[in-house]
């Protein structure tokens, strides 16, 4: 937790607000004082900026209001059922501590929830499992087991109106009434605050080799990405680091040369054998090396939590979504017109950018993907004023943007919950 | 039928040749389709209890022409409900009296194919299968696999968010679909992702849209993920002398970090009709058998093939048969995926439900069931995906024999409510549409179906798309707009204030 929302933490009260802090902060420990928050504000016309820890704060344009509500006190793991691989919990608490409990039963979740920590020079494990699904936040194995989105299997929340409404269950398959709790994903706030929200879990897989090829240029690399994910071996994980940022992770043991990175998990024999079938039919590509079991996970959580951007500054980091064989073309045309640091993952659908000298350049990083066949940058770091100042994310075609604001206004029509943190 | 649906409008009826006419300027030649005997054709879909011939059918065949008909409806109030294959098992495509059947057969074609991005980008209108076969010579394929895999169209999985027997390894089509191409009932056309992942930086739109039951947008362009076909594929059939063995076995493996490719369940009756129509060579003396398929690499399918067979061996299996080539795994599935027409063949009518319920809940809903059966005096024969929870409880009935296929509708009804009493669901891949759409207060309470509703209004505030699926009541948008919080005025006075 930071200082700062730890001391302000210590002093909110439940449901109590403080009545005469500048910035004050309401810490609601039941669903019931959390309505009761939302309904003061929207009867008062008080806008409410929303957090977890506020882990995430440096993501999404700087809310300005005069309160926080926060759903840090909001925690505890409700349900947890191993076998059904179903895991409820209240919407503040710490993702950190739910992956501890189900790692002690062999299970994980499988989208590998992205932690902003260290990009943000703040400590890990501070992020909640509501402002997870809030963000979407999905590592390297989303192209292989899908996105948070695709793992959440109900929600309750109060909506801007103060009501409180429940979508889907506990049940993988459902499909009653609209997926509501998908339309909580990536909303960061600003549609309804998060109080309860069910998962899928599954098993960790015994095993896990990643073979990392030596050497490739970025265009090489999208090449063998691609035949890798298009392989029946089942990767579940495929990343580029260029020259100079292989050794940004890992500890520094992979050294300057380029690494493009190729996870495969499950069971020994099956990982063995997609292994040799991998390696046949890359080794005339480039030099193979691999990492096995620990070496393996702490370079994919290096690259999930994007650790070679983790430099303590506020330098612009972008996160670029778009057609995997696009990302190396879209960070080449970039290179023309300023100076950037690269790296990918998703096959290269992924493209985390840092902007050497300061400026966001938002307009000529969008201008390039539109080229390229479409997708979405949103800045993911910079200073306040830089956020203020960017359309820190993609702006949609107007029919599009109109749409998403009557949905905001259906579900928040006096525009409390966090005001202009999607821009 | 013994529905009700919202009352057709006079002054839409009394319209009808102004607006065939309309139409027809819209969407010229064979594209319009206005005589009572063609129009036959389209009254029902899969749910064919219920049928209602449309003021007249359209079938498009660009996209500008669905957005110049979608817009003159908005204008004009006309209902309009969209329609793919027909297939919906809960009458999701079911015509309205007073309301353009806007049918999208017509948008048959792939448009691209993108191995590199492991992406096809095809029209609404193409078949779940026809994805397949454009891909297969390459070795991928389309995972999600409806059992109406050869008739349904991708532009209706989409709706309905389909499932199928491998989605239990591979997702649903929500799972599956990176972006579409969506027209409003205004008449705009809107893009939601594309072969990029996370369809867009804001709101999930494309998750509200799929499975939105025809009531949001009508889709005319879909975005896929193709897989690369797993290297090979085993099933293994093993038969218990109680449900609630097989249930024990199903929750071990799952238990153990087995997530198989598929993992079926079919009971007494359900077995019994399947191997009389088939010969699938099911043990007829069990009163559960699995189904249960790996795919992936040899190795790893053989590695675990052992261990499945050991957890059935502990959980009292009676028989385990491991298929020993395609053509035998290929008859394994031949009975489950017959099983709806075998249940056809012993009983003049079935009804089909499918509710989804929490896997250790089998046996009490098992139970549960047959005193309903008892009750209700009619037989049930079940199909499950036990490796998701998701029930087909097929009910037998004769419509010709009175009240029966009531007894049939209240039989389903109750087994419905057993579900959602358990912690499951109403439907796990079928949809509400109007079979389900009554039942929707046993899940939602007031608020949750208001707030459901809103998202509609943010889409069609009008009601104008597909009305009277769904929702049990439809508010006026105006009305759910209204604020109960007033502003300006404390509701809590006790709370402190701000
Ligand atoms: C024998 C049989 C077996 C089945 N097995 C399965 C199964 O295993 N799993 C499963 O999930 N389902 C199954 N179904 C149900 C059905 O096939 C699916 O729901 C399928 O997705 C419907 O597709 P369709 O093209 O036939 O849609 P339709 O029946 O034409 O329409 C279904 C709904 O989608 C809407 N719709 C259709 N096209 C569009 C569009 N382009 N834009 C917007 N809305 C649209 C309609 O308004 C309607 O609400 C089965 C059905 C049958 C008859």
């Amino acid at each position: 937790m930071t200082e700062r929302s730890a001391s302000r933490l210590a002093e909110a009260q439940s449901p109590a607000p403080p009545s005469t802090d500048a910035s004050r902060l309401y810490a609601p420990d039941s669903l019931e004082a959390l309505r009761e928050i939302v309904a003061a504000a929207v009867s008062l016309e008080e806008p409410l900026a929303i957090e977890g820890s506020g882990s995430k704060s440096g993501l999404g344009r700087p809310v300005n209001t005069a309160a926080t509500l926060s759903t840090a006190k909001l925690t505890g793991v409700t349900l947890y059922e191993p076998d059904e691989l179903v895991l409820s919990a209240r919407a503040g608490t710490p993702i950190a501590e739910i992956e501890a409990l189900i790692d002690e039963n062999g299970q994980r979740l499988e989208f590998e929830p992205i932690d902003y920590g260290p990009l943000h020079a703040r400590e890990r494990g501070l992020g909640t499992l509501g402002g997870v699904l809030a963000c979407n936040l999905s590592g390297p194995r989303r192209v292989k087991q899908g996105a948070a989105r695709d793992h959440v299997l109900g929600i309750t929340a109060v909506s801007g109106r103060a009501e409180v409404f429940k979508s889907g269950g506990r049940v993988v398959k459902n499909v009653t009434g609209y997926d509501l709790s998908k339309g909580m994903a990536g909303s960061y706030g600003t549609l309804a605050v998060l109080s309860d929200v069910t998962i899928k879990v599954l098993p960790k897989s015994e095993t896990e080799t990643t073979l990392l090829l030596r050497g490739l240029t970025d265009e090489e690399a999208a090449g063998a990405m691609a035949a890798a994910m298009g392989s029946p071996a089942e990767v579940s994980g495929a990343a580029h680091l260029p020259m100079l940022v292989a050794r940004r992770v890992a500890e520094g043991h992979l050294g300057d040369e380029p690494a493009t990175a190729i996870r495969l998990e499950g069971f020994g024999p099956s990982v063995a054998a997609r292994d040799a079938y991998l390696s046949a039919a890359l080794q005339n590509v480039a030099r193979l090396e691999r990492l096995e079991g620990e070496a393996s996970q702490a370079f994919w959580r290096d690259v999930k939590d994007v650790v070679p951007f983790a430099d303590g500054t506020d330098k612009p980091v972008w996160r670029v979504s778009l057609a995997p064989t696009a990302g190396h073309q879209l960070v080449m045309g970039l290179r023309r017109h300023a100076a950037i640091d690269a790296f990918y993952d998703w096959q290269g659908g992924l493209v985390w950018l840092r902007m050497e000298s300061g400026d966001a350049e938002a307009d000529l990083i969008r201008a390039g993907i539109a080229q390229l066949g479409g997708g979405h940058a949103t800045l993911v770091r910079a200073s306040e004023s830089l956020r203020a100042a960017t359309d820190v994310f993609q702006p949609q075609p107007a029919p599009l943007a109109a749409l998403a604001k009557r949905l905001k206004s259906e579900f928040d029509p006096a525009g409390i919950l966090n005001p202009g943190r999607m821009g | 039928m013994s529905v009700a649906m919202p009352k057709p409008s006079e002054a839409v009826l009394d319209r009808r040749d102004e607006i065939v006419s309309a139409l027809q300027a819209i969407v010229p030649g064979e594209g319009v389709v206005d005589a009572t005997d063609e129009m036959r054709a389209f009254e029902t879909d899969g749910l064919t209890a219920y049928r209602q011939l449309p003021l007249v059918v359209v079938l498009p065949d660009t996209v500008d022409q669905v957005s110049r008909v979608l817009a003159y409806c908005h204008r004009n109030d006309i209902p309009v409900v969209p329609r793919g294959a027909g297939t919906s098992l809960s009458g999701g495509a079911l015509p309205l009296q007073d309301g353009v059947l806007l049918v999208l057969s017509k948008f048959n074609r792939v448009l691209e194919i993108d191995y590199d991005n492991r992406s096809a980008v095809v029209q609404p209108g193409v078949t779940n299968l026809g994805i397949t076969k454009a891909v297969e010579h390459r070795g991928f394929y389309y995972a999600p696999d409806p059992s109406s895999q050869i008739a349904c169209s991708i532009g209706g999985n989409v709706a309905e968010n389909s499932g199928g027997v491998h989605c239990l390894k591979y997702g649903l089509t929500a799972n599956n679909v990176l972006g579409i191409e969506f027209v409003t009932i205004e008449g705009e056309v809107m893009r939601l992702g594309g072969k990029h992942l996370d369809a867009e930086g804001g709101y999930d739109l494309l998750g509200l849209m799929t499975g939105s039951e025809g009531l949001l947008g009508v889709v005319t362009e879909v975005t896929v993920r193709i897989l690369q076909k797993p290297e090979t594929a085993r099933a293994v059939l093993i038969g218990f002398p109680t449900s609630e063995q097989a249930g024990e076995c199903v929750a071990e493996i799952i238990a153990k970090g087995i997530i198989p490719g598929g993992m079926e369940m079919m009971d007494r009756p359900a077995i019994h009709a399947a191997e009389d129509f088939v010969q699938a060579g099911y043990p007829r003396d069990v009163e559960a058998l699995l189904i249960v398929e790996l795919d992936g690499p040899q190795a790893e399918v053989d590695h675990l093939l052992a261990e499945v067979e050991a957890i059935g061996n502990t959980n009292g299996a009676v028989t385990c048969r491991v298929s020993q080539s395609e053509d035998e795994r290929a008859a394994f599935w031949a009975g489950r995926k017959a099983a709806f027409p075998a249940v056809g063949r012993i009983s003049p009518d079935y009804y089909c439900m499918d509710g989804t319920i929490p896997r250790k809940e089998l046996p009490k809903v098992l139970a549960g069931m047959k005193a309903l059966s008892e009750k209700y005096d009619l037989r049930v024969a079940n199909v499950f995906h036990a490796g998701d929870g998701n029930l087909h409880p097929l009910i037998l009935y004769d419509a010709n024999k009175e009240g029966e296929l009531h007894r049939a509708e209240e039989f389903g009804n109750d087994i419905l409510r057993l579900c959602v009493a358990v912690g499951g669901v109403l439907t796990g891949e079928h949809g509400v549409g109007v079979e389900k759409r009554d039942l929707m207060p046993e899940m939602f309470g007031e608020d949750d179906l208001k707030h459901q509703q809103r998202v509609k209004c943010a889409f069609d505030a009008k009601h104008l798309l597909n009305p009277g699926k769904v929702f049990p009541t439809l508010h006026r948008c105006a009305e759910l707009g209204r604020m109960h919080v007033h502003k300006g005025q404390v509701a809590f006075p006790d709370l402190p204030r701000f």
